[in-house]
């Protein structure tokens, strides 16, 4: 694969490192009681402490800790028994106390690996840095008064995990695969609810560009994305904006950038005059979190099966494709439907590949073409297996089977009432088929002529004028080799 | 005239010698008649009586039923506003009660009012209030004195006797250097023993409520009534508090104090190294064993202090930004200049002086030379205590190098202000408990303080020691 980007003298290799920003599935925030629920009417779900009132202290949520060390788990990653929150000092109109609390020197996840698979059957590890907990900020509202900012408090304090990868990602796909996988595995872990759209997984892209084996150029940060066609389309934009400069004799500032969506375009947030001293300590109001092997233990037996074991497991019991296998638990919905699917009849272990298909291909198309999700299908696994058992013995061909499942979709119907209603049966009467090649030869004498002077490809034009006869419910085998034993009969 | 002890009243109410009322009323006429010393930020002599009234027609017995009490301005309390003695929160009442004044007010006490403080606690001379500099109740007509701070106006409160008890703060002597300057007794606990919910925060590691009092025994019952577990403030301690004034015991034949060499300082005055030799033969005749003991690091707590503490003050303050609640500059043209004029406003000289220090001291590139150094000191100090006490039972010293000053002498050098609390901060950076009793005169008839320093949560050995100490005086 050439993950190289041409420019005008040479090629360059893109460097990114992601630090994803992903809100812990909890009910209460990270330090006080309050409510997490999202669009609830602006500060209606601020404590004392989440307004920073004189006098106020933040308390743990043990809850939080314990979902981010299930995260740390999943993203195999070590756990620290020591942790501690810092301090990280600035002033917004939207942070209540003047600083963030989060971990800096020691956070409570280290090291880890998650893995990304491409299309080819490869596979590539992007290594995790840590992960920290830290408070999120609330909101400013510019919108609200021609000449004033209001400020919503109700996020102010939810609990935030920041997962920090190496520079390991080298293009734009492997940047959406990798935050896919995340997403992907934190809702394994129902640990983040990965809504994207209300920003409960956003990233930070950190982006350089160098000549392939150089050193890592100067990178630039770009801010708070919250979809990853947005991660794309920013990478590219500053990729190609990095290198016009390298190119041009200049050198890349390092910066923290904001990405337009409209315009496609990133620009420099601030300058480097007003680029903050965070000025980090330990928050003396908390102390460290210490966490024995004995929780750990507690909290890696509650964890479920998570997307790569549950891809090994598949890729062994029914011999799929690594990539098959990756798409099929990218999201837990599409393994549990896979799962339900195919544990629905004894036969179907048999057929996986093919229930594959149908899940991913056929059935993702209407679904997507619908905008409806595969949590709420109108065709439940039941109904699939059942229409791919059908498949499967020959009863209908897969033709005449996407037809089904389109009428399954939009009726709710089974697929055995839909082929039984319309009399779709495969025709599978070698005496019956012959009848109508018979007719389809007869009625064709010159195409048989052609045919037999050395035109194998009319073969197709026989094969659809029997299926018309049939209205397609012919066995295609049985009358692919009928039709063929009757032409060369004829020679 | 003679004040009454807290212990000595609830005798008097308990036979019904006295009413809740009348005792009350006594105490308001003198907090009236006293108006000149600006104890009080906050006093309101209906919601006093109001809690006369709401007391009288309650029947359960509180331990503490009608004692008057005294409120330092920087717990925050929901009958009355709570200002920090700070411009940036003049107007601020607070919709929910501190920990400690909620016990006091589930004991039956009675709030008289909301004492004056240096701004945030910051100060040793209650003279950096917005709302003026409190005078020392011993002052001479034509010399008012300092109170000490930053409690000044607590224990001003209790010295002129306009409550039989008071609460303060300690950060780096807060309690302690007050107490001695007004001639009163004053006990910061052990860190962790009472909770900070709800008090204001200065320096959020060395921060700790404390009581004043007339004598060792009332403290004793005051600062039983207060401390306690709190689970909002997880740096409370989960001990169990034993009933300081029932456990008293003033014979300490068979125990060690401890004497730092350290605390012979230079410049101290003659009569307050003489009233320390007093107390160490008082001790003596006690049959106290008499132990010289070192404690090397001390010389570098007060620089220690003066970094830890300014930089934890310059983030807890961060939240006085003119946004939510509090003052907030008129002259905005931007969120940059809001903050910037609201703060400049809305803060006073010494608060800045300490914001723009922790600040400093906390930046990248001075973090390793002077935060973490000072991280790495206070633990050594920590450890030089903890070596020592394990050859003491408690540790005398002075509480501070000198009497009352007068009010205005040290206003304008800080360095010299901060060395006040020599005696004071080592204590809390350990924190250690430790008590202020009076103890003797200088020679213009001041009061002078002794120290008294115990083991962590050891708060009964302190008591005791200092009940002996405070018996044999009298």
């Amino acid at each position: 694969m050439n993950n190289l980007i041409k420019g005008e003298k040479h090629d360059w290799e893109m460097v990114i490192g992601l630090e994803i920003h992903a809100q812990v599935k909890s009910n209460s925030k990270l330090f006080s009681s309050s409510s997490t629920k999202f669009g609830s009417s602006p500060n209606s779900q601020v404590s004392l402490v989440d307004a920073a009132m004189p006098g106020m202290l933040p308390v743990i949520n043990k809850y939080c800790v314990e979902q981010a060390v299930k995260t740390g788990v999943g993203l195999n990653a070590k756990i620290n028994n020591y942790s501690v929150f810092d301090r990280k000092n600035y002033f917004y109109a939207d942070l209540p106390q003047g600083y963030q609390i989060s971990q800096y020197k020691y956070p409570i996840v280290g090291e880890g690996k998650v893995t990304i698979d491409f299309k080819d059957g490869t596979s590539k590890d992007i290594r995790i840095v840590r992960l920290h907990l830290e408070q999120d900020a609330g909101k400013s509202l510019h919108d609200q008064n021609p000449s004033k900012t209001y400020v919503d408090l109700n996020r102010s304090g939810v609990a935030l995990m920041e997962i920090v990868s190496e520079p390991d990602i080298r293009t734009p796909d492997e940047a959406g695969m990798y935050i896919s996988k995340i997403r992907s595995i934190l809702m394994y872990l129902d640990t983040c609810d990965g809504n994207m759209q209300e920003g409960s997984l956003r990233a930070d892209v950190n982006i350089s560009v160098r000549k392939p084996g150089y050193e890592y150029g100067t990178r630039c940060e770009i801010k708070n994305l919250n979809s990853i066609k947005f991660i794309k389309q920013a990478i590219n934009y500053e990729a190609k904006r990095q290198i016009e400069i390298l190119e041009s004799g200049g050198s890349i500032e390092q910066n923290t950038m904001l990405f337009n969506t409209s315009t496609g375009k990133t620009r420099p947030m601030r300058n480097k005059e007003e680029a903050h001293d965070y000025r980090y300590f330990p928050d003396p109001d908390l102390l460290p979190l210490e966490i024995s092997e004995e929780e750990i233990g507690k909290i890696k037996s509650s964890i479920p099966e998570l997307p790569d074991e549950l891809k090994n497991k598949f890729i062994e019991t029914y011999k799929l494709s690594n990539y098959d296998a990756s798409v099929l638990t990218a999201e837990k919905q599409t393994s549990d439907y896979f799962n339900e699917t195919i544990n629905s009849d004894p036969e179907l272990k048999n057929y996986a590949k093919i229930v594959v298909n149908w899940i991913t291909s056929e059935l993702f198309s209407l679904l997507n073409k619908n905008n409806q999700d595969l949590n709420n299908s109108p065709v439940s696994p039941e109904n699939l297996g059942q229409l791919i058992k059908l498949i499967s013995t020959n009863e209908i061909s897969g033709k005449i089977a996407k037809d089904v499942l389109e009428d399954m979709f939009s009726s709710g119907k089974t697929a055995r009432q839909i082929v039984d209603e319309k009399g779709l049966q495969q025709v599978t009467d070698q005496g019956e088929i012959a009848k109508v090649i018979d007719e389809v030869i007869a009625e064709n004498p010159k195409m048989v002529e052609q045919y037999l002077a050395g035109k194998d490809k009319l073969l197709g034009f026989f094969v659809g004028q029997a299926m018309k006869l049939t209205k397609g419910k012919a066995n295609p085998k049985m009358l692919n080799d009928i039709l063929k034993q009757k032409l060369n009969k004829k020679n | 005239m003679p004040k009454s002890s807290l212990k000595q009243t609830l005798q008097d109410l308990e036979s019904k010698k006295i009413s809740i009322r009348e005792l009350n009323q006594d105490y308001l006429k003198r907090i009236k008649e006293k108006e000149n010393l600006n104890v009080f930020i906050h006093f309101n002599e209906e919601n006093v009586l109001k809690q006369i009234d709401n007391l009288e027609k309650d029947n359960s017995t509180k331990k503490l039923k009608g004692i008057p009490i005294a409120i330092k301005d920087l717990f925050c309390t929901k009958s009355m506003p709570t200002t920090a003695a700070s411009k940036i929160l003049e107007n601020f009442n607070p919709t929910y009660e501190s920990f400690v004044t909620q016990k006091l007010l589930d004991e039956g006490s009675i709030f008289v009012g909301k004492t004056n403080l240096d701004e945030f606690a910051m100060g040793s001379a209650t003279n950096t209030s917005f709302f003026g500099n409190t005078i020392n109740p011993l002052s001479k007509e034509n010399e008012p004195l300092a109170p000490g701070g930053s409690s000044g106006g607590s224990a001003a409160a209790v010295a002129a006797d306009l409550c039989l008890g008071a609460t303060g703060t300690d950060t780096g002597g807060s309690i302690r250097q007050p107490a001695s300057f007004c001639g009163v007794v004053g006990i910061k606990p052990t860190y962790g023993l009472c909770s900070r919910w709800g008090i204001a925060a200065f320096a959020s590691s060395l921060d700790q409520a404390g009581v004043f009092s007339h004598n060792v025994e009332d403290a004793s019952i005051l600062l039983e009534s207060i401390a306690g577990f709190d689970q909002r403030d997880s740096t409370s301690a989960k001990v169990d508090i034993p009933n300081y004034f029932e456990n008293l015991d003033d014979d300490l034949n068979g125990k060690t104090v401890g004497i730092p060499k350290e605390y012979s300082i230079d410049g101290t005055p003659m009569e307050i190294s003489q009233i320390w030799e007093d107390a160490i033969k008082v001790l003596e005749k006690k049959g106290v064993k008499i132990k010289n003991i070192s404690l090397p690091h001390t010389k570098y707590a007060l620089p220690t202090y003066y970094i830890i503490a300014p930089a934890e003050a310059s983030s807890n303050l961060a939240r006085y930004d003119g946004v939510k609640y509090g003052f907030r500059s008129d002259e905005i043209n931007s969120l940059d200049e809001m903050y910037e004029n609201t703060r400049a406003q809305g803060f006073g000289r010494e608060v800045k002086r300490r914001i723009l220090i922790g600040t400093y001291v906390l930046s990248a590139g001075y973090y390793d030379a002077y935060y973490l150094k000072a991280q790495k000191v206070r633990k050594l100090i920590a450890d030089d205590f903890n070596k020592a006490f394990k050859e003491c039972d408690f540790i005398v010293t002075p509480t501070a190098p000198s009497a009352a000053f007068p009010l205005n002498e040290k206003q304008n050098d800080p360095i010299k202000m901060y060395l006040n609390d020599v005696f004071t901060v080592p204590a809390s950076l350990a924190g250690l408990p430790g008590i202020s009793i009076p103890f003797g005169k200088d020679k213009n008839n001041l009061p002078l303080g002794i120290q008294i320093l115990g083991k962590h949560f050891d708060e009964q050995q302190v008591f005791n020691a200092a009940v002996s100490l405070e018996r044999s005086y009298e």
